[in-house]
């Protein structure tokens, strides 16, 4: 039976492993290559990393850290941030990855999801969607330029919409970054991704908020995600992954032990 | 031993090639035909179309080489599904070293791709699959899958069975992705390297 997945997630700035809350405050956590070997030594099923500065400060980031992780990593990782091209992905994806994540440049092109699909396979493009719920209109809407909060602006397209345009643009997963919720530990939005998941036909990953072991039985259970990222709670070591797996395992959910 | 990694364009020939290197193999990477043929082992990864992987091969002039090789051959991935006859997948044929055919998966309404790790049974006793186990867990990526068959070396399920590793003769081919499967993955490599036809 099909594992559901268990992500940690890197945000990379300057080649080194950072975390904010509420993409605020960024501390750095600790070197890349290492904390990626022992997340998959400690039963990982996947890694992301975000490459949190380059898509809001339109520089050309060194991405040599790719190769570095692909030369000891055993399970699959994505990376995600800066990637504007069909090139950019290129590059990426020769260096070892398996996966490309794009986020904001698909909002300001569209058609590169599109492209990507096309050229490397919809298995390769993943959707990284920021995801805010406002309150005063009681709409979740998509907003870019995450990484740097005085860039950070609302699109024109509400969550629901943006998610049926990627998956008929050929994206092959989604990861949905609840932003109300990132950072604070309290419970991955599952509201919202119940609500997503009725509208997405591909894998969806939850991000934002996981704080407990038992959100991650919560969000498996109740919003039928098939990946959860995470990444304070694993980085500052508040929740083992090895204890993870066994209590969702004795919830029932279909885990890789 | 010389292990030769085919060139086919496709984006996982760094992380097939690391793989090996933490087996300690230092595999070549080549689209040179004489540099293939005089390989004691080689692999075929793929990743992206049947249609474009197949039209790589032709370009490289590489279909016969790879329909001649009398030396183990692993393909991975999509590079298994090339070893079959023909791909729905753009609707190409194929090397046609293992009968059978590449359709869509019939995921009876599980969602595609099937992505993630999953389990094997049906396990054959061929020496690839040497010390495996229903319990073990790999690494799928598709949407196209070989139908159960007799060439079928081991079993997955996704809404319905689909071959995860076939076989035939000095060709072999896995479904999942080894090079990205943990210690299970890297045992599959292990076993290709120790290979005896």
């Amino acid at each position: 039976m099909l594992a559901k997945r268990l992500i940690p997630c890197l945000d990379v700035r300057d080649g080194k492993v950072v975390k904010g809350v509420q993409f605020r405050n960024h501390e750095i956590i600790g070197d890349i290559v290492p904390l990626a070997q022992r997340y998959a030594e400690a039963g990982a099923d996947e890694l992301v990393f975000y490459d949190i500065t380059a898509s809001s400060d339109g520089r050309v980031v060194d991405k040599s850290w790719v190769r570095r992780i692909a030369e000891v990593i055993d399970i699959p990782f994505c990376v995600a941030g800066g990637i504007k091209s069909v090139v950019d992905a290129g590059k990426i994806l020769e260096m070892g990855a398996d996966k490309v994540s794009v986020n904001s440049p698909a909002l300001a092109r569209p058609e590169l999801i599109s492209e990507l699909n096309h050229v490397f396979g919809q298995q390769c493009v993943v959707v990284g969607i920021d995801s805010f719920f406002d309150v005063a209109s009681g709409q979740y809407q998509v907003y870019q330029f995450t990484g740097d909060e005085s860039r950070t602006q609302k699109t024109r397209w509400l969550t629901r919409d943006w998610v049926a345009e990627v998956q008929a643009r050929g994206a092959g997963e989604i990861v949905l970054n609840c932003m109300n919720q990132d950072g604070v530990r309290q419970g991955y939005d599952i509201a919202q991704l119940k609500s997503i998941r009725d509208v997405c036909n591909v894998p969806l990953i939850a991000s934002g908020g996981a704080g407990t072991m038992e959100h991650f039985t919560q969000v498996f259970q109740q919003a039928d995600v098939d990946g959860a990222l995470a990444a304070s709670v694993f980085h500052k070591a508040i929740i083992e992954i090895a204890a993870l797996k066994a209590k969702l395992i004795a919830d029932g959910v279909s885990i890789r032990p | 031993m010389q292990l030769v990694i085919v060139d086919t364009g496709c984006a996982n020939i760094s992380s097939v090639y690391f793989a090996f290197k933490r087996l300690a193999v230092e595999a070549t990477i080549s689209r040179d035909a004489a540099v293939i043929k005089a390989a004691d082992k080689v692999v075929l990864p793929g990743v992206g179309t049947a249609h474009n992987a197949m039209a790589q091969l032709q370009h490289g002039e590489l279909i016969e080489t790879l329909q001649s090789l009398q030396q183990p051959l692993l393909g991975i991935c999509l590079g298994m599904q090339m070893l079959t006859s023909h791909s729905m997948e753009g609707d190409v044929p194929c090397l046609n070293l293992i009968p059978g055919r590449v359709l869509p998966m019939e995921s009876a309404g599980l969602r595609l791709p099937h992505m993630g790790w999953n389990t094997l049974h049906n396990i054959s006793s061929h020496p690839l699959l040497s010390g495996f186990s229903c319990s073990d867990y790999v690494y799928f990526v598709h949407s196209f899958a070989v139908a159960p068959g007799e060439h079928a070396l081991a079993l997955a399920n996704y809404g319905s069975d689909f071959a995860a590793v076939i076989g035939k003769d000095n060709v072999a081919g896995a479904q999942f992705h080894p090079e990205r499967s943990g210690k299970t993955g890297a045992r599959l490599l292990q076993n290709f390297l120790e290979w005896q036809l």
